[in-house]
């Protein structure tokens, strides 16, 4: 066999310990979601439609044969989110997936662009029930790696507040401007964009001060950081979200799931307007989501956990590369 | 004028920060999950080898910094320049005292050390690891004293001021560590 290129390391990343562990996990997510009555899914990796959230950039690729003689393009999914929605407006009920999902752009010791997410939604919970369930699953997956109590739970304007001194729904984006860089060196041109200065100082300022064991949920979070999540009226208006911060990782996203076609179809249309003015591609709208909606969503929530990031807590790894089997540099 | 992208960041790229050429010392993407990503940085201003930390937007560009580590010999100073020579080349260039820096106090004539050029002018100079320079003055040696403990200062043929073991005689050729400006050993003739 002629050899072009010299020989690549073709060993794992994780180690044999490491793969027990991964696997460890993955059966006690399983066993856990059966004995609660809550049915695992697959749905398709790739589809027509992709997220429009102008903060995450879908991988794509293209299909040509039958059906698509000229090419048809395809989106990898970045989350199974859409897929688990029309499965739920088509009456699954309660339902979990542990699939890989994709997202160009990210890579260090906290990202792959390929990774293992672990999805599930939830028929008439609402944010606090499943922050619950979030701290029974991690009390049990963790069993004998890491002892887990469940977490602590802050509004996301109390965080700020308390970290900061700031109240990201009263104060300017003067104010998180000078706190930057009073703090966190010379920051980058952010101009007015209030959610940009936000991010700096909760990656650059407030994340890194949780404590190694500290777990807290951050919930109510501001409505323009509403995503697919409800927003509920005030005051202050509030998105219906949490995130749940474990070692110093940001390792679960949570929503009462927007049911309501309209705003879906208009929170599309202003995601797609905001990544035109940032020169970013606009996304091809999923219709057969909103048409789910139109049919109509149970009111419930549902939540992303990142396993390979679980993994890294549990392992006390820093790298998310010794978590994966092959990450993007053994591929 | 060449730029690099957050994504071209990694250690030892050189870029300019304030106008000022710049070694990366570590690069970490930082991005909250649905949130604005960022690259947060270590690096080394070569010029006056102070570290910082910066923050940007992935997806910002950098001006790249036009910096060369070359090996070069260290002829002669005449008091107000170094003087350097590429071996191969013989191309020769002068240094001035903010570039020399701390590293003129082991500069030895004819050692090899590595030049850092930024626009083909030195900014800083790295002597060798080890140095071997003659103690031209100190207390008389105490013979038979090799415990080393306690020591004593001696000046050497450059200047340097370095601790040395009681047993050190002047006119004897001594290692020193540049890094830590510490005596290893007597010279072995």
């Amino acid at each position: 066999m002629p050899r072009t290129e010299a020989a690549r390391d073709w060993r794992p990343g994780i180690d044999s310990e490491g793969l027990r562990r991964r696997a460890t996990v993955l059966a006690r997510i399983r066993d856990f979601f059966r004995r609660r009555g809550v049915m695992e899914v697959d749905t398709p990796v790739l589809a027509s439609a992709a997220g429009t959230d102008p903060a995450i950039e879908p991988l794509h690729t293209v299909y040509t044969g039958p059906d698509a003689p000229a090419g048809q393009a395809l989106y990898l999914q970045s989350s199974p989110e859409f897929f688990m929605k029309r499965l739920l407006a088509a009456g699954s009920g309660p339902i979990y997936q542990l699939s890989h999902v994709f997202r160009d752009g990210e890579r260090g010791t906290r990202h792959n662009p390929e990774f293992m997410m672990l999805e599930w939604y939830r028929p008439g919970y609402d944010l606090a029930a499943l922050m619950d369930e979030v701290d029974s699953l991690l009390g049990e997956v963790l069993q004998g790696l890491l002892d887990y109590r469940p977490a602590r739970r802050i509004r996301y304007r109390d965080w700020f507040i308390e970290g900061t001194g700031l109240d990201p729904w009263n104060d300017g984006v003067e104010a998180f401007r000078a706190f930057a860089r009073k703090h966190c060196g010379a920051p980058p041109a952010l101009d007015d964009d209030l959610d940009g200065w936000l991010d700096l100082l909760l990656s650059h300022w407030l994340e890194p001060r949780l404590d190694a064991g500290e777990a807290l949920f951050v919930f109510d979070y501001p409505p323009s950081q509403a995503s697919l999540a409800r927003r509920r009226p005030g005051p202050p208006d509030v998105a219906e979200r949490f995130e749940l911060y474990l070692g110093g990782l940001e390792l679960a996203n949570g929503f009462h799931e927007l049911a309501d076609p309209v705003e879906q179809a208009q929170r599309f249309a202003q995601d797609n307007a905001v990544r035109e003015r940032r020169g970013q591609a606009a996304m091809p709208v999923d219709t057969a989501l909103i048409a789910a909606l139109e049919q109509g969503l149970p009111d419930c929530s549902g939540v992303a956990l990142g396993v390979d990031r679980l993994l890294m807590v549990a392992n006390g790894a820093t790298d998310i590369a010794a978590v994966m089997p092959f990450d993007l540099g053994r591929v | 004028m060449a730029t690099y992208s957050t994504n071209e960041f990694k250690g030892g790229l050189k870029i300019m920060i304030d106008n000022d050429p710049c070694s990366i010392i570590e690069n970490e993407f930082v991005k909250p999950g649905k949130g604005q990503a960022f690259n947060r940085v270590k690096i080394r201003n070569l010029k006056t080898g102070r570290v910082i930390e910066r923050t940007f937007k992935s997806g910002e560009t950098v001006e790249a910094a036009d910096v060369m580590e070359t090996d070069m010999q260290y002829l002669y100073t005449d008091g107000e320049f170094w003087h350097f020579m590429d071996p191969e080349s013989y191309e020769q260039i002068a240094a001035g005292e903010a570039a020399v820096a701390d590293a003129k106090r082991w500069l030895k004539e004819q050692d090899m050390c590595e030049v850092t050029l930024w626009n083909g002018v030195p900014i800083s100079v790295t002597p060798p690891n080890f140095v071997l320079l003659e103690v031209t003055e100190t207390d008389p040696g105490v013979r038979g004293d090799t415990s080393g403990g306690g020591g004593k200062p001696a000046t050497l043929e450059t200047g340097a001021v370095v601790r040395v073991p009681l047993f050190i005689d002047i006119g004897e050729v001594i290692k020193v560590d540049t890094r830590t400006g510490e005596y290893v050993g007597r010279a072995k003739d």
